[in-house]
C-alpha cells in the first residue's frame, strides 16, 4: 500500500510537467490546427534558462527559486512570440504539411544550437529550493521539489483556466478557435490573440522544463524529445484543442508511465505512452474530454 | 529521333529499368576505379532515394501522412541481418567453393526480400487499424508505432537489445543499391500509373467523392502502406549490410523526418522531384562537412527558409491548379 501511494505521488509529479508541456500543444492546435514541434524545445530551453539564472540564484531560497522560474517563463514567452511571428505566420493559410515541417525545422533548429550554445554535454541541474523530503510515519516520503511541482502546477492551471475563461483576451482565444474568419469580423485582431498564445504556451513549457530540471539529474539540448512527444500524447489523450483535457491526460499519462516503470515491463516504459496513443486514437480519437465531430462533406 | 526513343521508353518503361539495371552493374564493374568517398556516397543516396520514393508513395500519391518510415526500415534491417547472420553461414558453407560468389548473391537478394516481407507484414500491421484516422493524428499513430518497434527491438536480447546487432556481412555494394533504386521507382511509377493505380490519386484528392465512385479507399491505402513499407525494408536491409553494424537508435523519430523532408522537399507526388530532393539531402550534409559545427543549424535554417519561401516543395515544376473550392 504503501508503495502504491509512492507510486501515485511519484507519477503525479511526473504526469504535472507532462500537463504543462501538454498545455501548450492544445493551445496551439485548438488555435491553429498544427502540432507545434518546436515546443519541446522550448521546453528545453526554459530548462537551461532556469540552469544559467538558478547559478545567480545562490541562496536557494523559495523566493529566489519562484524568481528564476518567473524570468525563465519570460525568455521563454518571448521566443516563443518570436518563433510565430518569424516561422509560422508567414504560413498561415498555406498547407498544413509546409507549416508542420516548418516547425520541425524549428525544432532542429533550437536543438542544435542549443548544443552549440549551452554545450552538448548534460548539466547537473542546480537546487534551486531549499531540499528537504518530508517522511510520514508510515514510510511515505515527498520532497519539497516534488511539492513545488504540484504547488506550480496547480497554480499555473488555475491561473490559465481564469484567463481562459474569465478575461476578455481568453475569450477571444476560444472566439479564435472556435472560428478565425467569425472572430476577426468580430473586431479580435486575431493576429496578436495568436501571439499571445504562443507567448503563455511557451511559459508554461519554460515553468515544465524548470521543474523537469528539478527532479531529473542533469539537463542536455536534447532533453525535450521525448518528454515532448510523450505531452503530445498526453494532449491526445485529454481531447486535442481541450484545456483541462490536456492537464487530465498529462496526469494520467505521468502516473500510467510510473506504474510501468515500477513493474517488471520496466524496459518498454518509453513505449507505453504511444501504446496509450494508440488505444485512445482507435477507440475514443476525440480524446477522454473531447467532443467527437462528424465530418461533414 | 530523340522524340522516337522518348515514346518507345514511354511505351514499355520495363526497357527503362533493364537500362538502370544494366547501369548499375556497369557501375559495380567500374567501382574499382572509382574514388571511395564518391562510392560511399552514392551508396548513400541510393538508399535515400528509394526510402524517399517509397515513402512518396505513401505520402505524396496516397495523401497519407506517414512518420514512421524508419520504424519499417527498423524491420526491414533487422530481418534482413538476421537472415544472413544467423541461418546464412550455415547455408552458404552448403555451396561448393567455385559457385561462392553467385550463391552469396543469390542468398543476400533472399534475405532483402525477407526484409522487405518482414517490413510489408509490419506495414499491414500499422496500416489495417489506422485508417481509421486522417491528417495529423494519422501522422501521430505512425510516429507512435514507428517508436514502439525502436523500443521493441531494444528489449530483443538476440538480436543485440540497445546495443544493437554488429558484424552484420558486407554484402552491399553499388549494385545492390542502384538496382534496387530503380526497382523501386519502377514499382512506384508503373503502380501509380496504371489504370488501378490512378485510385491512389483519388483517395489523396478526395476520398469521400472516391469512395462514392465505388473505390474501395481502405484497400488502396493498405496496399500503399504495404508497398512503401517494403521497400523501407529493402532499403533498411541494404543499409545494415553495408553499416555492417544496426542499432535501434539510429531508426528513431529524427530518421522518419529527413524522408519526410526529402518527400516534402521534392514535392508531393512528384517522383523525379522526390529524386532530386533526396539527392540534394544527401549532399547538403557532405557540402556543409568543413563546418562540422554549423551543419546542422545551417541544415534546419534551409528547411524553414526553403518552406517559407517554396511551401509547394523545391522542384515541384509542374502543379495543374487546383479549382477553386465553391463556397
Amino acid at each position: 500500500m504503501i508503495v502504491f501511494l509512492q507510486q501515485l505521488i511519484n507519477g503525479l509529479s511526473v504526469g504535472a510537467v507532462y500537463a504543462l508541456i501538454a498545455l501548450g500543444y492544445t493551445m496551439v492546435y485548438g488555435i491553429l490546427r498544427f502540432i507545434n514541434f518546436a515546443h519541446s524545445d522550448v521546453f528545453m530551453v526554459g530548462a537551461f534558462c532556469g540552469f544559467y539564472f538558478g547559478r545567480w540564484e545562490t541562496g536557494h531560497s523559495l523566493a529566489g527559486g519562484l524568481l528564476v522560474m518567473v524570468m525563465a517563463m519570460a525568455v521563454c514567452a518571448l521566443l516563443g512570440i518570436i518563433i510565430e511571428r518569424l516561422a509560422y505566420r508567414p504560413l498561415r493559410g498555406s498547407s498544413n504539411l509546409a507549416v508542420l515541417i516548418t516547425a520541425i525545422g524549428v525544432s532542429l533548429f533550437l536543438e542544435n544550437a542549443g548544443q552549440l550554445v549551452f554545450g552538448a554535454d548534460p548539466k547537473p541541474f542546480p537546487p534551486l529550493i531549499p531540499e528537504r523530503n518530508f517522511t510520514s510515519p508510515a514510510g511515505l516520503t515527498i520532497s519539497s521539489n516534488q511539492l513545488l511541482v504540484f504547488a506550480v502546477t496547480g497554480v499555473l492551471l488555475i491561473a490559465l483556466q481564469w484567463i481562459v475563461m474569465r478575461t476578455k483576451i481568453g475569450t477571444a482565444m476560444r472566439a479564435v478557435a472556435f472560428n478565425h474568419q467569425a472572430a476577426a469580423l468580430m473586431g479580435i485582431n486575431v493576429d496578436l490573440i495568436v501571439s499571445f498564445t504562443f507567448g503563455l504556451g511557451s511559459a508554461l513549457a519554460a515553468a515544465g522544463g524548470i521543474l523537469y530540471g528539478l527532479n531529473y539529474p542533469s539537463i542536455d539540448p536534447y532533453m525535450g524529445v521525448l518528454p515532448g512527444l510523450k505531452a503530445f500524447v498526453a494532449a491526445v489523450l485529454g481531447g486535442i484543442g481541450n484545456i483541462p483535457g490536456a492537464a487530465l491526460g498529462g496526469l494520467l499519462l505521468g502516473l500510467i508511465e510510473t506504474f510501468v516503470k515500477g513493474s517488471r515491463l520496466s524496459t518498454y516504459s518509453d513505449a507505453i505512452a504511444f501504446a496509450v496513443l494508440i488505444l485512445i486514437l482507435l477507440f475514443r480519437p476525440a480524446g477522454l474530454l473531447g467532443k467527437f465531430q462528424v465530418e461533414k462533406v | 529521333m530523340a522524340n522516337r526513343v522518348k515514346r518507345i521508353l514511354e511505351a514499355w518503361p520495363k526497357l527503362l529499368l533493364l537500362a538502370a539495371l544494366l547501369a548499375s552493374l556497369g557501375f559495380w564493374l567500374a567501382s574499382g576505379r572509382i574514388n571511395p568517398y564518391f562510392m560511399d556516397i552514392l551508396i548513400k543516396i541510393g538508399i535515400n532515394v528509394i526510402l524517399a520514393v517509397s515513402l512518396n508513395l505513401i505520402n505524396g500519391y496516397t495523401g497519407q501522412f506517414s512518420l514512421g518510415h524508419a520504424g519499417f526500415m527498423a524491420v526491414g534491417a533487422y530481418a534482413a541481418a538476421a537472415v544472413t547472420m544467423f541461418p546464412g553461414p550455415k547455408i552458404l558453407a552448403m555451396a561448393p567453393a567455385s559457385l561462392l560468389a553467385p550463391a552469396t548473391a543469390v542468398f543476400f537478394l533472399a534475405a532483402l526480400l525477407a526484409g522487405g516481407l518482414a517490413a510489408a507484414l509490419a506495414g499491414l500491421l500499422v496500416g489495417a487499424p489506422s485508417l481509421r484516422l486522417k491528417g495529423d493524428y494519422l501522422a501521430i499513430m505512425t510516429l507512435g508505432f514507428g517508436e514502439i518497434i525502436r523500443v521493441i527491438f531494444r528489449n530483443i536480447d538476440s538480436l543485440g537489445g540497445a546495443l544493437g546487432l554488429n558484424g552484420i556481412p558486407a554484402y552491399t555494394n553499388i549494385f545492390w543499391v542502384l538496382a534496387a533504386a530503380a526497382v523501386c521507382i519502377y514499382a512506384v511509377l508503373t503502380l501509380v500509373h496504371s489504370t488501378y493505380g490512378r485510385g491512389f490519386l483519388a483517395v489523396r484528392d478526395d476520398e469521400v467523392a472516391a469512395e462514392a465512385m465505388g473505390l474501395n479507399t481502405t484497400r488502396y491505402k493498405i496496399i500503399a502502406f504495404v508497398v512503401g513499407a517494403f521497400f523501407a525494408g529493402v532499403a533498411g536491409g541494404l543499409y545494415g549490410h553495408y553499416t555492417l553494424s544496426i542499432d535501434p537508435k539510429g531508426f528513431d523519430f529524427m530518421r522518419s523526418i529527413e524522408i519526410v523532408v526529402m518527400v516534402i522537399l521534392g514535392g508531393m507526388g512528384n517522383t523525379a522531384g522526390v529524386i532530386a530532393a533526396a539527392i540534394l539531402l544527401t549532399l547538403l550534409p557532405e557540402f556543409l562537412r568543413s563546418f562540422d559545427q554549423y551543419r546542422m543549424i545551417i541544415y534546419s535554417l534551409l528547411l524553414i527558409i526553403l518552406m517559407l519561401t517554396r511551401p509547394q516543395g523545391l522542384f515541384a515544376w509542374k502543379r495543374t491548379a487546383k479549382p477553386a473550392a465553391q463556397p
